[in-house]
């Protein structure tokens, strides 16, 4: 059983007792605990199921890397899955339950799998699950996705109580990890006066060192530690940040770290975790190396553990994690683990080395002490199945043969270890392998990270760096941070250098270690059976079958056989299990390690809230939104919005108890036949201004705006330089050298930009000057055949007769006492003026209108009706008729095309043969048979004929497509293949779960064609 | 994220003010021109593991458009100028050459 020892544990407080609950059960234990070590002192070894198998899972490790301990922690409002409990820190009322079992972590149905493992091996659900198609869809997904999955989902409907923030900061050099290297590093930097900022992700400073053991500058790891930290919270250019994870580094010195505020205090609605974007000159990783299990036989049963952690759990917290520990080995590191149990009076009965001759300072010492050392020695199976009961040993050279059985209930394993380099890896950095060390280390000789002066941006340190002795992990980080504060050169000659100083940093000494020996699977010659029960990736129950079967199979790239096997998938992303998994592949293709490679690293190093990826940014300042003059109103009088770019217009104004479709067709009718007040506010303005505006337009445009009449307006269309449309639009001339231009809705921001991108970088020598003023005007659109009443009643001294204000000019004066620009153009049809005011006005005029209009019958109408008028009238939509693959032409608008401009952006790509091609499809007005039926948006025409590869010939689709109240019919408009040429012609539209639709190509007017409403 | 210094307003400016706008120094054909030269113009881009010269809008700042001299490989930054010009200055041709000895030079 695992347990709190008598004494030792020095990150708990044994006065301060803290209850929490696992699975409803109360448990015990002290401030400083972690839920893993709390519940190890609880003797719940067992602590979740795996992935696939549903197999038994004890905790492993005791940091980061853990893969098997992840909880459901909290409820309601605080609820979080997948939290790993190496890294939660206990409070007073903590609840965790454990994942991925039903019905019970003791007893779990899916545990079924295992009994079976040969029928699910790699690529399984990819081999099996292939036929028949549409059964994925409804059997096979539905039953893997319920037996699968990790934690549970929080509740839809319940919202996080906790706030999260963005931090934005900058420092010379950036430390990440607070291990003595790290803080070898810090002091070295900060000591020549650069800024720093020195995170740890753990809730201590010190790291390892404290644990195993070592001395620094004759001091205790711990002494020296807390004298550091004091030096460096006394100098006012280091920050120091615990419980912060460098999470990621990216381009020029570009970081982001994440801090866990309250994680430990479990008060609910507080700041909980703050993302750092971090801008640092030189960043240096001092993140320590991972332990690697060993690959035998059962070696996920509960009770096989790092050795490292064994030993964690014993100095940190004070707890033993069995009462016989067997230790199995292929390095003197281990021994630390087996020395310190027996000194704690737990039993080791004992040392499974898979080298031959260990000596060396830690095992003579292990013997001294009385431990039984079987060298060449390997674990043949660990037996158990909820908790380990005995260990087998055979010889490392055999294929499993046991020699002998042990009694434990506790296995500490140590594969040796491999240096954390995913922050060195983020930015580009490049690996070598370490042959004697059996470690990928960061790589010198190729280029490191560089930043924009393309001097090296990060700097492995210590262990991270490849070092595992303590005296070469000080130097090392003291010359990282000479280097990155510019005091000392880099090994390649790049940055500062001062004259060659004596070294002056840290001195360390501790046991000394023999060479390890590189052990991938125990024994050496690994039975079909027992691969089948090694594991290399716990979370995801990956085996060493199953690397091996996919070697076979022909997945020889790493990349492609993580994969296939999801070996380092999970959420821990292999911290344990790639190395080991690497090595076996290389073995199954006869490669050497380093040609096999790694798989790449990527951000975050540890999996990050959601929340704090969102921080502020949520409900209304999500996404800021623009508003016109009119907005409060709309929002008061039924408006039922839509999102329009970043601005929201109304679809309708609703009446009480009426319907969205009833709305629009009363909003229609007013419209066609009293008068209705629009909002266009939205339309993008642009003043185009100076001696060249007019040239500077022609290019712009299609048609010719340089031989506008002040005065007057002119409908444009614009194209890209690949000649497809994009934006169109009323010009008009306010002056000789002034032209404003309306874009659509969604374009005002891009079309400025386009107008500046021009002007700045082709014809910069042009006298132009562009404004945006969009939101400086709103814009009021009065529209139907009372709309001279209305603006009449309203009053104005302005002539507004047909005569005097003829359609497409505007005129400056004053309406209702507002200063007003009136622009009669119309996008409906009818008898229309849009009256351009400022802003801040606009709400005035909008009211005054709909009292001038009471007896006119004036209705306020949204963007459908809107768009059922232009669509009734032939009128195309960017967007609506234009995907970015069409032209002018295809739209029937030759007219706008000048032929008289020897240029103007897009013309030379509309002289290519394919834009001239007589079967591109074009506009074409669509009427169907049964004049009640709407085509669906976007239906595609097909002419009965299949292409080579089985699907139907389309030859046209649905752009814009409405029922049309005025007409008591359908409208459509559409892009057909030789469309105009076609008139008359009857074609057939598919409609996905319904019957086709036949419909007649007509004109793309349906309504007064000879525009006889507007002219009045 | 990379940071460039905006030649007009001096500021260094995180790539999340600026937009990206490609290869600097294109030579416009319009009308009247060949398919091919019409094709490179609008398609064909250099796609150097190197030196590359491109275009930036410090769009989030001043709104001006310049160019960056930048490494694809290690994201060096060379230098920035205004786009107003046909090619780079001395100076920043002078910076490439000193960090750069085998770079093939500007040509256009």
């Amino acid at each position: 059983m695992s347990e709190r020892l008598a004494y030792g544990g020095r990150l708990i407080d044994r006065t301060c007792e803290i209850s929490f609950t696992f699975n409803g059960r109360e448990m015990k234990g002290y401030a400083g605990d972690t839920l893993a070590s709390g519940l190890l002192a609880n003797n719940q070894v067992l602590v979740g199921r795996s992935f696939k198998y549903h197999r038994p899972r004890g905790i492993v490790a005791s940091g980061p890397e853990e893969p098997n301990a992840l909880m459901n922690l909290g409820k309601g409002s605080t609820f979080e899955p997948n939290a790993r409990a190496t890294t939660t820190e206990i409070f007073d009322g903590l609840t965790a339950r454990s994942q991925n079992h039903w019905p019970s972590l003791e007893f779990d149905v899916g545990a079924v799998n295992a009994i079976m493992p040969l029928a699910f091996p790699a690529g399984f659900y990819y081999k099996t699950f292939i036929s028949p198609r549409a059964a994925w869809k409804h059997l096979y997904e539905p039953f893997i996705r319920k037996t699968a999955g990790l934690g549970d989902a929080p509740d839809a409907a319940t919202r996080d109580a906790d706030r999260y923030e963005y931090f934005y900061a900058h420092t010379d050099v950036m430390v990440v990890g607070g291990g003595i290297a790290g803080l070898a590093a810090a002091r070295a930097a900060a000591r020549s006066g650069v800024r720093v900022l020195v995170m740890e992700q753990s809730a201590h400073w010190g790291g390892r060192a404290p644990v195993d053991g070592a001395s620094v500058d004759g001091k205790t790891a711990d002494k020296w530690v807390k004298e550091g930290i004091d030096e460096l919270s006394r100098m006012p250019n280091v920050r120091l940040r615990l419980r912060m994870m460098g999470t990621g580094i990216y381009d020029h010195g570009f970081a982001l770290g994440y801090e866990r505020l309250s994680d430990h205090k479990g008060a609910a609605g507080t700041l909980r975790h703050r993302l750092w974007h971090i801008r640092a000159g030189r960043i240096i990783t001092a993140t320590g190396a991972i332990e690697r299990p060993l690959s035998f036989a059962g070696n996920d049963v509960p009770g096989v553990m790092l050795a490292s952690a064994v030993r964690d759990y014993a100095v940190n917290y004070g707890v033993g994690v069995g009462k016989r520990v067997v230790v199995a080995t292929n390095n003197d590191d281990a021994y630390r683990t087996a020395l310190l149990l027996k000194d704690a009076k737990v039993e080791v009965p004992c040392i499974i080395d898979a080298r031959p001759d260990p000596k060396g300072t830690l095992p003579e010492k292990a013997r001294a002490a009385g431990i039984r050392i079987l060298a060449g020695k390997a674990v043949s199976t660990a037996y158990g199945s909820k908790r380990l009961t005995s260990v087998g040993v055979c010889a490392q050279d055999s294929d499993g043969r046991k020699t002998a059985e042990f009694e434990c209930d506790a296995l500490a394993m140590s594969g040796g270890w491999s240096p954390v380099v995913h922050l060195w890896s983020h930015c580009g950095g490049k690996l070598t392998w370490d042959a004697d060390r059996a470690m990928f280390r960061p790589d010198h000789d190729d280029l490191p990270p560089s930043g924009a002066d393309g001097i090296g941006l990060v700097l492995a340190a210590g262990t991270a760096d490849g070092e595992m002795r303590t005296a070469a992990v000080l130097e090392n980080a003291h010359a990282a941070g000479l280097r990155a504060a510019g005091v000392i050169a880099f090994s390649d000659g790049a940055g500062t250098a001062a004259a060659e100083a004596p070294y002056d940093g840290p001195s360390g000494t501790d046991a000394g270690e023999a060479p390890m020996l590189p052990v991938w699977q125990m024994p050496a010659r690994l039975s079909k059976k027992a691969m089948l029960k090694t594991w290399l990736d716990y979370q995801n129950d990956v085996k060493v079958s199953d690397v091996r079967l996919a070697a076979r199979e022909g997945f020889e790239s790493v990349e492609h056989t993580k994969r296939y096997t999801t070996l380092g998938m999970a959420t821990d992303q292999g911290k344990l299990s790639n190395i080991n998994g690497i090595a076996i592949l290389a073995d199954s293709l006869g490669a050497d390690i380093p040609d096999v490679g790694t798989t790449t690293f990527r951000p975050p190093y540890q999996p990050v809230s959601m929340g704090v990826i969102a921080g502020e940014a949520h409900g209304t300042i999500f996404k800021p939104m623009r508003r016109s003059p009119m907005h409060d109103w709309i929002d008061a009088n039924g408006g039922f919005w839509e999102p329009v770019a970043d601005w929201r217009r109304p679809y309708c104004f609703r009446q009480p108890g009426e319907s969205v479709r009833d709305a629009v067709t009363r909003e229609i009718l007013s419209v066609r036949e009293n008068v209705g007040l629009l909002d266009a506010s939205t339309l993008g303005k642009i003043i185009v201004k100076g001696p060249d505006a007019g040239k500077f337009l022609d290019m712009l445009y299609t048609n010719m705006m340089s031989t506008l009449k002040v005065g007057h307006c002119r409908y444009g269309l614009m194209c890209s330089e690949n000649g497809f449309l994009s934006d169109d639009g009323v010009v008009a001339r306010l002056d000789k050298d002034t032209f404003l231009c309306h874009t659509t809705s969604g374009g005002s921001d891009r079309i400025h930009a386009w107008m500046e991108e021009w002007l700045q970088t082709e014809w910069w020598d042009w006298k132009v000057y562009t404004v945006n003023v969009t939101e400086q005007y709103a814009q009021i659109g009065i529209v139907g055949p009372n709309a001279r009443r209305v603006l009449e009643k309203m009053g104005t001294h302005m002539d507004l007769s047909a005569e005097a204000l003829p359609f497409m000019a505007f005129g400056n004066g004053k309406i209702g006492g507002i200063k007003a620009r009136l622009y009669r153009i119309s996008f409906s049809g009818e008898l229309s003026y849009e009256a351009a005011v400022p802003a801040n006005q606009a709400m005035a005029f909008w009211e005054k209108a709909l009292e001038a209009g009471v007896g006119f019958g004036i209705t306020p109408y949204g963007t459908e009706a809107l768009h059922v008028m232009r669509a009734e009238k032939g009128f195309i939509m960017i967007g609506d008729e234009t995907d970015g693959t069409v032209i002018p032409q295809d739209l029937g608008l030759n007219r706008m095309i000048s032929k008289k401009k020897d240029d103007f952006l897009g013309k030379r790509a509309q002289e290519r043969s394919f834009m001239k091609d007589p079967n591109r499809w074009k506009l074409v007005g669509l009427e169907t048979m049964d004049p009640q039926e709407v085509i669906p948006d976007g239906a595609y025409a097909v002419d009965g004929h299949l292409r080579h590869n089985g699907v139907r010939n389309m030859i046209g689709r649905i752009t814009s497509t409405y029922y049309s109240p005025t007409l008591k019919r359908s409208v459509a408009l559409g892009l057909v293949e030789r469309g105009p040429d076609r008139m008359g012609e009857i074609i057939t539209f598919t409609n996905p779960g319904g019957q086709e639709i036949e419909a007649k190509i007509v004109d793309p007017v349906f309504l007064d064609k000879e525009g006889a409403r507007q002219n009045v | 994220m990379l940071i460039l210094r905006c030649p007009y307003c001096g500021i260094c400016a995180d790539e999340t003010e600026l937009t990206p706008g490609g290869e600097a120094h294109l030579t416009r054909f319009g009308p009247g021109s060949t398919d091919e030269d019409f094709e490179a113009y609008l398609f064909l881009r250099q796609n150097p593991k190197g030196v590359h010269i491109e275009r930036w809008c410090h769009t989030c700042g001043c709104g001006k458009w310049f160019h960056a001299v930048r490494c694809t490989a290690t994201l060096e930054i060379f230098g920035t100028y205004s786009a107003q010009n046909l090619r780079p200055p001395p100076d920043i041709i002078e910076a490439i050459k000193i960090r750069r000895p085998d770079w093939g030079g500007f040509h256009k």
